[in-house]
């Protein structure tokens, strides 16, 4: 595809080649979870399937290998939803539209390489490919500060890979360095306890810096708020699952005993940036940062609840993970065709913008709904099963922050219905916005896509849940 | 049993029609779907009730809860799940008829009431949704299921309260109602997710070993439950979202606000009441003082309030609170010995439906002839609203329990249930009703009788002291008076149908009887609360009028002002947790933890910057630096070697 993107001349064969592309990978992730849901069916029970490896540098056991779990099938279906609605939401691009989507591609292909490998290595690698092209893609396409925050981004989430990447040598070389693979060293399990209390902080906050832990969620506010809308999209959507999925599937899986012992003071930080983002959403006055900081809310959610490590709480961080995908995916994408057309994301600048754009408007309720975690949408079943599975966990401690978290789902409902009051409600003021047009056809096709994803998630969610608990039931097996 | 899914799925598919298609239908199209599927879904919901009711009882002699569906929509783990079905027992079958009954008067209604406005279709689509998710609520088959379409209750009501969305007011009072119910939410949920771990089930029937091992974790659970129910239900100090959500249109105050979302906390107590009875009679008391004292602030302030619907919004909150005190001063299961509360309450809650849905469709009928909330622009209307008038005055009559009306016999047993549990109580309640009588009966007075605005206005234009020609009030259309005469009918009979045959504490039948000196003392102190307000209001502003408002100036303002308890929440809400939380969280944020991590990179640079003259490109200095660095090294190693 990559290839196929570089050969095309002109704007036309680029969106044609784009909309090919992720539509054959939507395709293929579909096909991927039936036919993963049907062999689980037929009794496959190992605990990755599809698994497949070469040989790649003998020496140090680097084996590019490749197998899917419930886990990865859920995250890849989120990818790919993504990125294909993604390319309409980047219909106008301009310029250089075509160097966009090739770096744009290029990323996606990380996201894809990181959820499909069983190997240390090449998992990072992949995740390096799929930072790398946000530093372009934000400093070159951006809004605003653009350089600075795309500086400040690969800097910030440079330094946590380097963190990382100290942890998976820890990894490698604390379990007697004789394989890279994820499931031959769950399963060898002999990684000295004291190593693992050094190498799970490191590996675990390497991953927390892209799943926005606080302190280290500082980049993500900026990041977001200079991206381009699918930039947007693809990072608060799935780049930033790409950290929880790594807590969970890396530090927490190979490394158990130092993750029991240490949860507390990662429950602790996960707490405070569930609050803690909410409420500096409240006092935010621009759009793409309120979402930032719910993002630095709900992503916090996800990790609180691999923290617990209880299975239900597990698989509901995993439907968080899907579900905030999604829904701030519909979020920056209406943002972006708001900002789009009143060149302003001050809450303070827009009023009755649903006599202006009702399509839009509409849109934006929705997504604000979701996002407060009303029935009928993703958030709901996500926040419910990570709060019924954190209450597992019967100690004073654990009840304590649950409850704090459980806070959360007010504070958003205040600082959701303040911006769905500010500029959707009343009438509107601003001259210049009366002539306004309501959303085309290319925004229209994705708003609906993802609200259908959302409200699909929300209303079925056995099906999911089923996938994902599955593979969570693996995992925490091992542990 | 198997077609009740119907009563569900047509709100629904009308809710679903209307949302997606409803813009390009022309109004009658809109209106008519939403009524008609709500017609049918009506029909139905009396043939499950009438069949439910007539499948007679089981050998123990209570009506078994019946399961036609159950499906598992989300498993959590092991032992929890979340289901979701239908569950009827007789209060759901009793709720299926109270809002299938006012929401279909309300949706005819509103065909008139609602002509030509702006919205129409939308306005039918959110009362489609708030029907489903009302009648989801009543037949759910476990708290979890009640709990999701709690929510979605609440968010058609804030979609339905929000309905103007260009007035101000509006949007305030829809953001108000769905945080303040939000937050009492939270409560509620954290109450399920103990009760759910110490039962290890979310269904209604748990198993008892299970309860009595989690000894102090369900009276917790069960407190943290009413606290959700309290929100809902606007019990004191929660009840601050409800009179500003008077802003959204009449009917849907009549539907939501007033006969059936605000009752839901009564039902939640109402459906967990076995519990409650046998863990927690602790927590009833509780709900017994919270609500008598919700009743006795409620009645205070509509005594003075100006605004009709507002009247008619502290009303409710106060007959509400009737409903809670009935159902916590319940002190066992019999209905014989001190469960007699739970009968009442449910009694009360349809009854008051009925005539309350009527009191607030009345008012929409006076607010679309004189075009204001406002008592001063009303007065006099008998003469120009004959029926509007009658039914009024029917519901009036029923509020403030006068025999034969319903409001009498399901208030009667009210008080007999407080009696029963202390005569403080009673006599506390007892005044509470009086003061009820008192309060509708100025309204309805000043609304009805005194000086009539029309005509004064009429005069200063016929002096030529106005520049337009008042408008007329006139009676409503056919669709709107109709509705009324139907509720006013249900209004007079209901209180004859034998409530207790059907509905009673532990499942048996229960024959009411009156209490003759309780209902004698009750319709006497009903009396004299009407006599006061004929003395006062009946002919405008009378004498003793103004000389109760000089002297009472104090407390009449603060009544007025609903004795600040807005204001206070206002001050912690903007004050507290705007100012003096979010601000600095945010401030903090954006200067300390991102201002330490700039300061990291700035460091660096400075050091970068320190060292970057080391390669300057320049041969001769990488030379020198090359030389002294070997010179360096031989020098350690020589000097090394000397040891």
């Amino acid at each position: 595809m990559l290839l196929a993107l570089w050969a095309s001349r002109n704007i036309g064969q680029v969106r044609t080649v784009m909309v090919t592309g992720s539509t054959l990978l939507l395709l293929l992730s579909v096909y991927l979870t039936i036919e993963f849901i049907s062999l689980r069916g037929a009794g496959h029970d190992e605990a990755m399937l599809f698994c497949d490896s070469w040989s790649w540098y003998a020496p140090l056991d680097i084996n590019l290998s490749i197998g899917v779990d419930g886990i990865s099938v859920a995250m890849l279906l989120l990818s790919s939803i993504i990125v294909f609605t993604g390319t309409f939401a980047s219909w106008r691009i301009a310029p250089m539209a075509k160097d966009f989507f090739l770096w744009y591609t290029l990323l996606s292909a990380g996201v894809y390489g990181f959820f499909i490998s069983t190997d240390l290595f090449t998992m990072f690698m992949f995740y390096e490919t799929a930072l790398i092209p946000m530093y372009l893609l934000i400093g070159v396409w951006g809004s605003g500060r653009k350089e600075y925050s795309a500086m400040k981004l690969t800097l910030m989430l440079m330094g946590g890979s380097a963190f990382l990447l100290i942890g998976i040598l820890g990894i490698y070389f604390g379990n007697g360095a004789t394989t890279m693979n994820i499931l031959e060293i769950a399963a060898d399990n002999n990684i000295p306890v004291g190593t693992q209390y050094i190498f799970f902080p490191l590996t675990f906050i390497g991953f927390g810096v892209l799943g926005a832990l606080f302190p280290f969620h500082t980049w993500s506010p900026d990041g977001h708020a200079c991206a381009p809308t699918s930039v947007s999209m693809l990072h608060a959507g799935v780049l930033m699952k790409l950290g929880g999925y790594g807590c969970f599937r890396i530090a927490m899986n190979l490394m158990p005993q130092a993750a029991e012992d240490l949860a507390w003071i990662f429950i602790i930080l996960t707490t405070i940036s569930v609050v803690y983002g909410a409420l500096s959403a409240i006092s935010q006055t621009d759009l793409k940062y309120i979402n930032a900081y719910s993002s630095v809310s709900h992503c916090g959610l996800v990790l609180f609840a691999i923290l617990m490590m209880t299975k239900t709480a597990c698989t509901g961080a995993i439907l968080q993970m899907l579900s905030h995908g999604l829904m701030t995916a519909l979020f920056f994408a209406l943002i972006g065709m708001i900002y789009g057309r009143t060149h302003t994301r001050d809450v303070r600048q827009m009023q009755g913008l649903m006599k202006i754009m009702p399509f839009l408007a509409v849109g934006y309720v929705i997504a604000g709904l979701a996002n407060l975690g009303l029935p009928g949408f993703s958030g709901f079943v996500a926040e419910m099963t990570i709060f019924v599975g954190a209450f597992e966990v019967n100690d004073a401690f654990h009840r304590t922050v649950t409850v704090i978290a459980c806070t959360s789902i007010v504070i958003t409902a205040v600082y959701i219905l303040r911006v769905v009051g500010k500029i959707l409600y009343g009438v509107p003021v601003n001259e210049e916005h009366k002539k306004l047009s309501d959303a085309t056809w290319d925004e229209r096709f994705t708003v609906i896509c993802l609200v259908i994803c959302v409200a699909a998630l929300g209303v079925a969610p056995m099906v999911m849940s089923n996938l994902i608990s599955d593979g969570v039931g693996n995992i925490l097996g091992n542990m | 049993m198997e077609y009740s899914i119907l009563i569900l799925i047509l709100p629904l598919i009308s809710f679903l029609l209307l949302a997606l298609a409803g813009n390009r239908m022309p109004h009658k199209v809109a209106g008519t779907i939403g009524t008609l599927s709500l017609l049918a879904a009506t029909v139905t919901a009396y043939i499950v009730a009438g069949s439910y009711f007539g499948a007679g009882r089981n050998a123990d002699g209570v009506f078994a809860e019946v399961m036609p569906y159950c499906i598992t929509w989300l498993p959590l783990n092991e032992t929890l799940s979340i289901d979701m079905g239908i569950l009827l027992s007789p209060i759901s079958a009793m709720m299926l008829i109270v809002i299938t009954t006012v929401s279909l008067m309300v949706h005819i209604y509103s065909l008139g009431y609602m002509k030509g406005e702006r919205g129409f279709q939308r306005y039918y689509a959110f009362l489609s949704l708030f029907t489903f998710s009302m009648l989801g609520l009543v037949v759910a088959t476990n708290i979890f299921q009640m709990y999701i379409f709690w929510e979605l209750v609440g968010v058609s009501s804030y979609l339905l309260i929000g309905f103007y969305y260009t007035k101000p007011a509006a949007i305030a009072a829809s953001k108000k109602a769905f945080i303040v119910t939000r937050y009492a939410d939270l409560f509620f949920l954290i109450g399920i997710l103990i009760y759910g771990y110490y039962a290890g089930t979310f269904s209604f029937t748990p198993q008892s070993s299970m309860l009595v091992a989690a000894g102090g974790m369900v009276p917790l659970a069960l407190l943290l439950m009413f606290i959700g129910g309290a929100g809902k239900s606007a019990m004191f100090p929660l009840h601050i979202w409800l009179p500003d959500a008077m802003e959204g249109p009449t009917p849907v105050s009549a539907l939501i606000h007033a006969a059936t979302m605000v009752v839901a906390g009564v039902f939640l107590v109402g459906r967990m009441f076995p519990l409650f009875i046998e863990y927690a009679p602790d927590v009833l008391r509780i709900i017994a003082y919270t609500g008598a004292f919700t009743a006795l602030y409620a009645a205070i302030v509509a005594c003075v309030q100006t605004d009709i619907k507002r009247v008619l919004a502290f009303s409710t909150i106060s007959q509400i609170a009737f409903m809670m005190v009935s159902l916590g001063v319940c002190t066992s299961a019999d209905p014989h010995e001190g469960g007699l509360g739970y009968m009442a309450s449910m009694f009360h809650l349809f009854t008051h439906a009925m005539f309350k849905g009527l009191l607030f469709l009345g008012a929409g009928s006076i607010i679309h002839a004189v075009h204001s909330n406002e008592k001063s622009r009303m007065g006099g209307l008998w003469r120009y609203m004959p029926i509007t008038h009658i039914t009024f005055l029917i519901a009036c009559l029923a509020i403030a329990g006068i025999p034969p009306f319903s409001g009498f016999f399901s208030k009667d047993e009210i008080l007999v249930a407080c009696y029963n549990f202390s005569t403080p109580m009673g006599i506390f309640m007892s005044v509470v009703a009086g003061m009820t009588a008192f309060y509708m009966f100025r309204l309805y007075y000043l609304i009805f009788w005194g000086k009539s605005h029309y005509k004064e206005q009429l005069a200063l234009y016929n002096s030529g002291n106005l520049d337009h020609e008042p408008h007329k009030p006139h009676e409503a259309p056919i669709t709107m008076t109709l509705p009324l005469i139907i509720l006013a009918a249900i209004t007079c009979v209901a209180g004859f149908i034998p409530f207790g045959e059907y509905i009673s504490s532990n499942g048996h039948a229960y024959t009411i009887h009156l209490n003759t000196a309780v209902a004698t003392s009750s319709v006497l102190i009903a009396i004299s609360g009407i006599l006061i307000a004929t003395i006062m209001y009946s002919r405008g502003n009378s004498h003793i009028t103004r000389f109760v408002n000089i002297v009472m100036r104090g407390p009449i303002k603060a009544a007025m002002h609903r004795f600040y308890i807005d204001e206070v929440w206002l001050f912690f809400t903007k004050k507290v947790i705007f100012n003096c939380i979010s601000r600095p969280i945010a401030w903090f944020d954006r200067h300390i933890i991102d201002g330490s991590l700039d300061l990291i990179a700035k460091l660096t640079q400075r050091f970068a910057t320190i060292v970057r003259p080391l390669q300057s490109g320049n041969v001769q200095s990488y030379c020198i630096y090359f030389l002294s660095g070997a010179l360096a090294i031989v020098l350690i190693l020589l000097y090394m070697n000397d040891f």
